[in-house]
């Protein structure tokens, strides 16, 4: 497979280590990735927020540059990205003038060829079946709760993509992998997203209650396929503990973590020790399957009685 | 009834211009807000909002909070029966009220935020989140002097250092003519 890469600001950035995993599980997939050449920033919220224009124009022109070298398909693993691409994308094919403007504006002509995947449709384009066939080691000792946040599936018209109330597309891949998942509330709620340095009190909040509730449902970590929902949660996650006076030690993955340990990389390999909440140590701990009675097991969660009368309260 | 004939001030045009979006359409379910995970906190909600907007009440809804939690969730928006852009309305919200410069430091943050962002991107074609930080902070600083916010952060510096989690110098794209002649272009006639 051999498809255009556009990475967007944060996984150039703070957001590295998620770069570092998906091109070690992808290379392994044989997925081939074109960084697009001189790629720009899609303008994220700010552009959409202060100016229209300058949100149709940003990303057009990063869909102009992978048409260019006659690419159709071009993953983005940030969410705010695809979504910026995808709604331009839309807007372009709706409008003809505009199309014709916005060619202008950018200096490239838009075709509107090049279509926009985000990393969980990447996998299922891989295909279940090739992903259990390559996985060395199931991730049966993880219990992991899929969290959505906001942009994978919002707003639906533009990103078209998994159920936008109850998504379940990444906790099929985590259970070709071999892995457990949570049924739980929070798996499209906001976690203050882009509010981390201008409202840092509305990333706590929102964050805290995430975590919180995947905790109560049995989740032993978060599964994530957004750079931002994963500062919020890893990266504010002392900040959220030292606030609320709580111990969370939530390790949060990337999905490309996930399936990296599931292809028998080792932690390491994939950035997971670069992350503020420290997860799994080495690959091997992964094939030690935890005691049947965990400290999950012995404290049932405040609200499991509403789920499973029979093993809340024994 | 028709309660555009109410409405004395072009707020509602320009909020509907700005968020392509119909205030009329709104029946008041309250869906909106329901949904909204910044709602407890807000003194006027999406709901709430609109009706103001709505009765021609656009001073009140100028000088709301509710806004200014927004997280731009697209909870709002996605539930709507009708169709209307809540969240929209909401970025129209406060990019009314803080060109009329009726808000407060700490709400001022959030624009602040966006359009350092933009400079930003205007100036390297990619993000510098370091350059970013420290423009925010400053223009932070000098509009509420908040010496405590202008602080806060500082120790994740390191800890993202030693996670080798940020770019030192920050990426550049190699034509950034073409990216400042695209924002010369965008910038033409639009609201800002």
């Amino acid at each position: 497979m051999n498809l255009a890469y556009y990475p967007g600001c944060a996984l150039h950035g703070s957001s590295n280590d998620y770069e570092q995993s998906l091109r070690a599980c992808l290379g392994a997939l044989d997925v081939q990735l074109n960084e697009i050449d001189d790629w720009i920033c899609c303008g994220a919220t700010a552009a959409h927020s202060l100016n229209q224009k300058l949100a149709v124009a940003l990303p057009a022109r990063n869909l102009a540059l992978a048409e260019s070298k006659g690419f159709h398909e071009m993953l983005a693993p940030c969410p705010m990205c695809s979504m910026q691409l995808l709604k331009a994308r839309k807007e372009l094919a709706e409008n003809e003038a505009l199309r014709r403007s916005v060619s202008e504006i950018v200096e490239l002509e838009l075709r509107g060829e090049a279509k926009v995947l985000n990393l969980i449709q990447l996998f299922e384009a891989i295909g279940m079946d090739r992903l259990k066939a390559a996985v060395k080691v199931p991730l049966s000792s993880l219990t992991a709760a899929c969290y959505y946040g906001c942009l994978l599936t919002r707003p639906p018209e533009v990103v078209e993509f998994d159920d936008f109330e109850q998504p379940r597309s990444m906790e099929k891949i985590l259970e070709s992998l071999g892995g457990k998942t949570v049924d739980w509330n929070y798996r499209t709620e906001c976690c203050g997203a882009g509010m981390t340095m201008a409202s840092e009190q509305t990333v706590l909040d929102l964050s805290h209650k995430i975590l919180t509730n995947a905790q109560q449902h049995g989740a032993d970590c978060l599964v994530v396929a957004c750079p931002m929902c994963h500062v919020n949660l890893d990266m504010k996650q002392p900040n959220i503990e030292q606030h609320y006076g709580v111990k969370h030690a939530m390790p949060i993955y990337y999905l490309s973590d996930v399936v990296g340990l599931a292809l028998g990389f080792e932690p390491e390999a994939l950035g997971v020790n670069r992350h503020f909440v420290p997860g799994v140590g080495r690959s091997a701990d992964l094939r030690v399957s935890k005691p049947a009675a965990g400290p999950k097991a012995d404290a049932p969660a405040k609200d499991a009685g509403t789920r499973a009368g029979a093993t809340a309260k024994a | 009834m028709n309660v555009e004939t109410v409405v004395s001030d072009s707020v509602v045009p320009q909020v509907e211009s700005l968020a392509h979006t119909r205030i009329r359409d709104c029946y008041q379910c309250g869906k909106c807000t329901a949904g909204c995970p910044m709602a407890a906190g807000m003194d006027a909600g999406p709901t709430r909002l609109i009706r103001l907007l709505q009765l021609g009440q656009t001073e009140k809804a100028l000088r709301a909070q509710g806004m200014w939690q927004c997280v731009s969730c697209q909870t709002c928006s996605t539930r709507c029966p009708k169709s209307v852009d809540c969240a929209g309305i909401m970025d129209a919200l406060r990019q009314l009220s803080f060109e009329r410069g009726v808000t407060t430091p700490e709400q001022q943050r959030t624009v602040l935020f966006q359009k350092a962002f933009l400079a930003n991107i205007r100036r390297n074609g990619r993000l510098n989140e370091l350059e970013l930080i420290g423009e925010f902070k400053l223009t932070t600083f000098l509009s509420g002097r908040s010496v405590a916010f202008l602080l806060k952060d500082a120790a994740l510096a390191p800890e993202l250092m030693k996670r080798k989690k940020f770019h030192l110098l920050g990426e550049k794209a190699h034509d950034r003519a073409v990216v400042a002649r695209i924002f010369a272009r965008c910038m033409d006639n639009s609201p800002l």
